[in-house]
């Protein structure tokens, strides 16, 4: 047991501060309170100059303008040397032409991804897979995906879920199942009777007074 | 070191944080404004300049020192 938890680290939780780090990058020595009052996406990627991850990494380059739109920066990582990522970073611009404009933690030592819970030993004793951190301006983790060495991930849904999230801090409602921006939106279900009762004459669309949605 | 060469010279993104501060005491958030770099760079940056002798904080503000001004007048001649 004591050995499974040294292979996988600490497993962080929504709703928790996300672990503080001090790590070497791509773009010089990058501390986690460096990104305080932005939201910041930081993944993993199992190795450097493999094809899934390539892929990827063109992809999050493609969001990149979005996700700064709202406010999100990026930062990548993996258990590999910093000058294996540049040199990676380097061969993605010359043979696709994509620039990779975020920066890439070098986690040698296994310090970050074990402090995250990003090393799944029934996947791989010696990479990262494919983590996903969403980490508010406040520096508390609002989401955790995980996806296997095998699936790379869906850029479409990164992105659904910043705007869910941010939708859903600024106007204190909830987001319902394949939500999309401009969709109604679910109004956070009453704590009374009385609540309930007023609920069904506030004009909302409600199936039962359980279930209400409004527009924004 | 992302804003100090190996030679000790500021870099590109340094030298934009350095000219940044020739007007004075700047916070942060007004350095990567002015220098068109991200915060998260700026906040990383600021710490090698400052390790290195060529800014100061104050406060929450930051100034160019005068080792700061010299690297930076070495670096465009």
């Amino acid at each position: 047991m004591e050995e499974v938890k040294e292979q996988t680290g600490h497993m962080p939780r929504i709703g928790e501060p996300a672990p503080a780090f001090e790590a070497v990058t791509t773009h010089g020595v990058l501390k986690l309170e460096d990104f305080k009052g932005s939201w910041l996406i930081l993944f993993s990627h199992p190795a450097d100059f493999t094809p899934v991850c390539t892929t990827e990494f063109i992809a999050f380059t493609e969001i990149h303008p979005e996700l700064q739109k709202r406010g999100v920066e990026l930062l990548g990582l993996s258990v590999d040397s910093v000058s294996s990522h540049i040199a990676w970073v380097r061969n993605v611009e010359e043979k696709t032409g994509v620039r990779i404009p975020f920066p890439i933690i070098a986690d040698l030592n296994k310090e970050v991804s074990l402090d995250y819970g990003m090393i799944h030993p029934g996947q791989s004793k010696t990479e990262t897979v494919r983590c996903v951190f969403i980490i508010d301006p406040n520096q508390i983790i609002r989401t955790i995906l995980y996806y296997p060495l095998t699936t790379g991930r869906n850029m479409d849904e990164i992105l659904r879920i910043i705007d869910a999230l941010q939708t859903t801090d600024k106007n204190a409602v909830a987001t319902p199942a394949n939500w999309r921006p401009g969709d109604m939106v679910v109004v956070p279900p009453p704590n009374t009777q009385e609540m309930a009762e007023e609920r069904l004459k506030q004009g909302y669309k409600c199936t039962d007074w359980y279930l209400c949605k409004k527009k924004l | 070191m992302a804003c100090i060469s190996p030679d000790g010279k500021p870099t590109e993104s340094g030298s934009k944080m350095l000219r940044a501060l020739q007007a004075g005491l700047k916070s942060p958030e007004e350095i990567a404004k002015e220098a068109g770099l991200p915060l998260f760079r700026v906040r990383s940056g600021l710490r090698e300049l400052t390790q290195a002798g060529l800014a100061s904080q104050k406060g929450d503000k930051y100034e160019l020192s005068p080792k700061g001004g010299e690297a930076l007048g070495a670096s465009s001649t």
